[in-house]
């Protein structure tokens, strides 16, 4: 089924001169389990999009304006808070930050759900099982002893150690662009060790020992195969792939 | 239907739900009830910093923090609560560095600050370096935190639920409920979004921390999510809000996008440039020209544009120039705004100064509270059990004009605030019965939109709401332009009424979300441009070009906007509302009988906007003022 809209100005238009249109044919993979069964299937539609739009006005042109039932996940529309991580044309993005200029809209764009966790209705995923993976590896600061009365002082080098991790937006894109994630659902993958990076290389932290316990399980570190899928996915240009390296060095030397 | 029971409920996810989780959960069973995955919350997209008079690389004190909140607010803030904040903000910034927040560093190893708008050194002499930061992701790093503490602390999340009404045990819309008579809290019903199934939870403290409404404008920085869900659904149940007509426009939205640039990028050493390359806040605020508050830096730059001094092809944006920087400085303290402006207009910061117009923000105004987070239902009198906190609330910290950073330390100030009051209440407090029946009204509202066959498009009432405001209700009003948002306003909430959703089924429906998001935006912009409408005076965010001065004998008194019946005049305890001003006219001016429809049928429960059956009613609350007499607001 193909579906055409056009609206009379575009959703971005405002201040910033005007902008030349064009049509664009999203190819959406649809999963609508209530409606027609348990068979995902493809669906086309085309809108006029303009120089400036991101994939993600073209959905919403989809939604808003021609079928209300595909079903995705957005919030922020700028890239920082991690909702619309799909996978487009074969790759990882988020929506929000893929302009359609750059995605050359010559040809369809496909746009599917993010692959390895279960799907739920068109590209929205279940997400509870890659929170999980990120709660195991004790995502948060440990300390011991008293705290002291003011901060606690760290100098400019150690912050800037585990700067890149701290980018983190918790997106997906990286976890499940991962071939190992695909064909194992209990590895942790590399979402979850870039937050065990941020604190290990943390110099107020003290619980490095035991994250590196956790990330040496069988599902730990050590089955990432280094294929840099993850580093290309994220939004964020975290080097992931880099700072799985810095884990698994840190698992052999112990110095971190 | 499934019921829980909490002792505390907390409705929202972002900065100051997750301080107040944090606070609540050591201390009683408490839940969360977010609709995005806590990580998704807008606290995130907050840039520049959080400001506390740490004094780590120059002289600073509290006093001088308040005494700026209070200037920048342009004196509507209740210096009470200003004091509090400014206090309590310097543990609040501790607190998140012990909790693993990684701040930007001194080369002594502390917290690092740098200057922002409007916070100056001895009640104004010259800007101060008082914003602690990390890069321009304190937000994030703050919203990251936060959740990695939740983590810790195994808070409990129910997430992808929508709280769509809260249930007190009188109505307060029918206005007949004397004042001094004790009111309670009793829960939430709350959708599954996953499942469609409904949710009652029994509470005996409900903090609301849901956001705030940027999305009734049409260019703004806020995400597609802040649709003022707490606010309306407060407002619905009879609790008035405060000085809703006070929407900041942020100086430095990405021009057409509205994306925001943080002021960050001034208090680094951007300047702001007109179309002639002049630096024009020298003009306009000669001390600390571009590090004036964000209302005076917004109305200086769409007076330029006015004036035919804009920049581009059009002559309709202004610049934001960062070209003289050092790229390595911008490396550091300014990645993620650089990368925007790459991404999202192919500009090159090092290079190019960056289109950019102003953009809808923050709303200053919101749901009533104390300076203990406590939800206020008149002037004086609390609703036991109840909690706000956030964008969503009103303490007043920010008056007529939040100064840059003051939002962050906002919600960890009184999302503290508030977690520890509705724990220490619920441990004291017995249940209050619930209502029979109290999702009723919600199940027919969600039944009926989902399955009502043609209708009124969603996409269609939204963009000509977000358009209307845009239009008439910016950064420059007037009696007329407020009087055409009203009847439009007034008129799509009629429209509303027979809007219609293509998706007719129960799991992961976001197209009846949508469709009930934008109830409570009807519902919110309508009190905006009732309250613009009412205020023949300007101050702060809200500028009137017929009233163009500050009218402190008339007007320096907070808005309380009720909901009521028609033809109510006023809450007892406001009697001094003038309700046969603009506001009655405009009522009259856009009911829905002008535009020949049948006023809607109320369905008991919190109900879409219901024109015709409700008005907006306004009082007034005075102003706390203790140290700082009004002044004239020169910068």
């Amino acid at each position: 089924m193909a579906t055409t809209a056009t609206t009379d100005a575009p959703e971005t238009s405002g201040a910033f001169g005007a902008v030349p249109s064009f049509d664009v044919t999203l190819r959406i993979r649809r999963f609508t389990p209530e409606l027609t069964g348990a068979e995902a299937y493809w669906e086309e539609f085309t809108v006029t999009a303009y120089g400036t739009d991101r994939l993600l006005d073209a959905l919403h042109k989809v939604k808003w304006d021609l079928d209300g039932s595909v079903t995705f996940r957005r919030s922020c529309a700028h890239g920082v808070c991690g909702s619309d991580a799909m996978r487009i044309n074969g790759k990882n993005r988020l929506a929000c930050k893929s302009l359609l200029k750059d995605l050359n809209p010559d040809k369809p764009i496909t746009i599917e759900p993010i692959k390895g966790l279960p799907v739920i209705k068109d590209l929205v995923v279940d997400m509870d099982p890659f929170f999980a993976s990120f709660r195991e590896i004790m995502p948060f600061l440990i300390t011991t002893g008293n705290e002291p009365t003011k901060e606690r002082l760290q100098s400019s080098a150690q912050r800037e150690r585990f700067d890149d991790t701290t980018k983190c937006i918790l997106c997906a894109a990286c976890t499940t662009s991962c071939p190992v994630f695909w064909t194992d659902g209990q590895y942790f993958g590399p979402a979850a060790i870039v937050n065990a990076h941020r604190f290990i290389f943390d110099s107020r932290d003290e619980g490095a020992a035991q994250r590196l316990e956790i990330l040496n399980d069988k599902e730990g570190v050590w089955r990432c195969r280094t294929t840099f899928n993850c580093t290309e996915a994220c939004p964020r240009g975290i080097e992931v792939t880099k700072a799985i390296a810095e884990v698994k060095r840190a698992m052999i030397t112990r110095a971190f | 239907m499934q019921t829980h029971q909490y002792d505390v409920v907390i409705i929202g996810a972002g900065g100051a739900g997750m301080r107040a989780a944090l606070e609540s959960s050591k201390r009683t069973r408490t839940a969360v009830i977010s609709k995005l995955y806590p990580t998704r919350s807008h606290t995130g997209a907050a840039q520049g910093g959080m400001c506390a008079a740490l004094a780590n690389v120059e002289e600073d004190n509290w006093e001088w923090h308040t005494f700026d909140t209070v200037k920048g607010g342009d004196y509507l803030v209740d210096q009470d609560a200003a004091e509090v904040m400014a206090k309590e903000a310097i543990d609040a910034v501790l607190d998140l560095e012990k909790m693993g927040l990684p701040f930007n560093r001194t080369p002594e190893g502390k917290i690092d600050q740098r200057r922002f708008g409007g916070h100056t050194r001895n009640h104004g002499e010259a800007a101060v370096r008082r914003s602690c930061y990390a890069a321009d992701r304190t937000g994030h790093m703050i919203l990251q935190t936060l959740y990695q503490q939740c983590v810790k602390h195994d808070v409990e999340f129910f997430n992808e639920f929508y709280v769509l009404d809260v249930l007190l045990s009188d109505d307060l819309t029918g206005g007949e409920v004397p004042d001094g008579a004790e009111v309670k809290v009793s829960g939430v019903v709350a959708y599954e979004l996953a499942t469609g199934e409904i949710h009652l939870f029994r509470a005996k403290s409900v903090i609301i921390a849901t956001g705030g409404a940027g999305k009734i404008f049409k260019t703004s920085s806020n995400a597609h999510t802040l649709t003022g869900d707490g606010m309306a659904l407060a407002f619905r149940r009879g609790i008035p809000l405060e000085d809703l007509e006070f929407f900041q426009f942020h100086p430095t939205g990405l021009a057409g996008l509205g994306i925001l640039l943080s002021e960050a990028a001034r208090g680094e050493g951007a300047i702001l440039r007109n179309g002639d390359g002049e630096r024009f806040m020298e003009r306009y605020a000669p001390s600390i020209k571009d590090l004036a508050p964000r209302d005076i830096v917004a109305r200086a730059m769409a007076n330029e544009v006015r004036d035919g001094r804009g920049a581009g092809p059009e002559k309709d944006y202004i610049l934001l120039d960062l070209t003289h920087l050092e790229k390595a400085h911008i490396d550091a303290k300014l990645p993620d705004i650089t990368d925007f402006a790459r991404t999202y207009l192919g500009i090159e910061p090092y290079t190019e100064p960056i289109p950019v117009y102003p953009t809808a923000h923050y709303a200053m105004g919101g749901i009533p509270t104390t300076i203990t987070s406590q939800v206020l239902r008149n002037n004086t009198d609390t609703v036991g059990g109840l909690y706000a906190a956030g964008e969503c609330a009103c303490v007043s910290v920010h008056g007529s004009n939040r100064l840059g950073t003051n939002s962050l330390l906002d919600i960890n100030v009184f999302g503290k605030r508030a977690g520890v009051a509705a724990a220490e209440y619920a441990i004291g407090a017995d249940w209050v019965d619930l209502p029979d029946d109290p999702e009723v009204g919600v199940v027919a509202e969600l039944e009926e939109m989902r399955t009502r066959p043609t209708g009124e498009r969603v996409a269609d009432v939204r963009r000509e709401l977000q358009q209307t405001m845009d239009t008439n209700a910016q950064v420059f009003r007037t009696d007329a332009s407020l009087r055409q948002a009203l009847a439009d306003v007034h008129a799509l909430q009629v429209r509303y009424a027979t809007v219609s959703v293509q998706d007719k089924s129960k799991a992961f429906n976001t197209d009846l979300l949508e469709a009930l998001e934008l109830g409570f935006l009807l519902d919110v912009a309508e009190v905006v441009v009732v309250g613009a409408l009412n205020r023949q005076e300007s101050r702060g965010g809200h500028f009137r070009e017929d009233f163009p001065l500050r009218d402190d004998a008339g007007y320096m008194k907070h808005t309380m906007a009720y909901r009521r019946p028609l033809g109510q005049v006023a809450p007892a305890a406001v009697s001094t509302a003038t309700s046969a001003g603009p506001t009655a006219a405009g009522a009259t001016a856009a009911g829905p009988t002008a535009t020949g429809s049948d006023p809607v049928e109320s369905v008991g429960g919190p109900g879409a906007s219901a024109p015709g059956t409700f008005d907006v009613v306004l009082g007034y609350k005075p102003v706390v003022v203790t140290r700082y007499e009004p002044m004239e607001r020169k910068y």
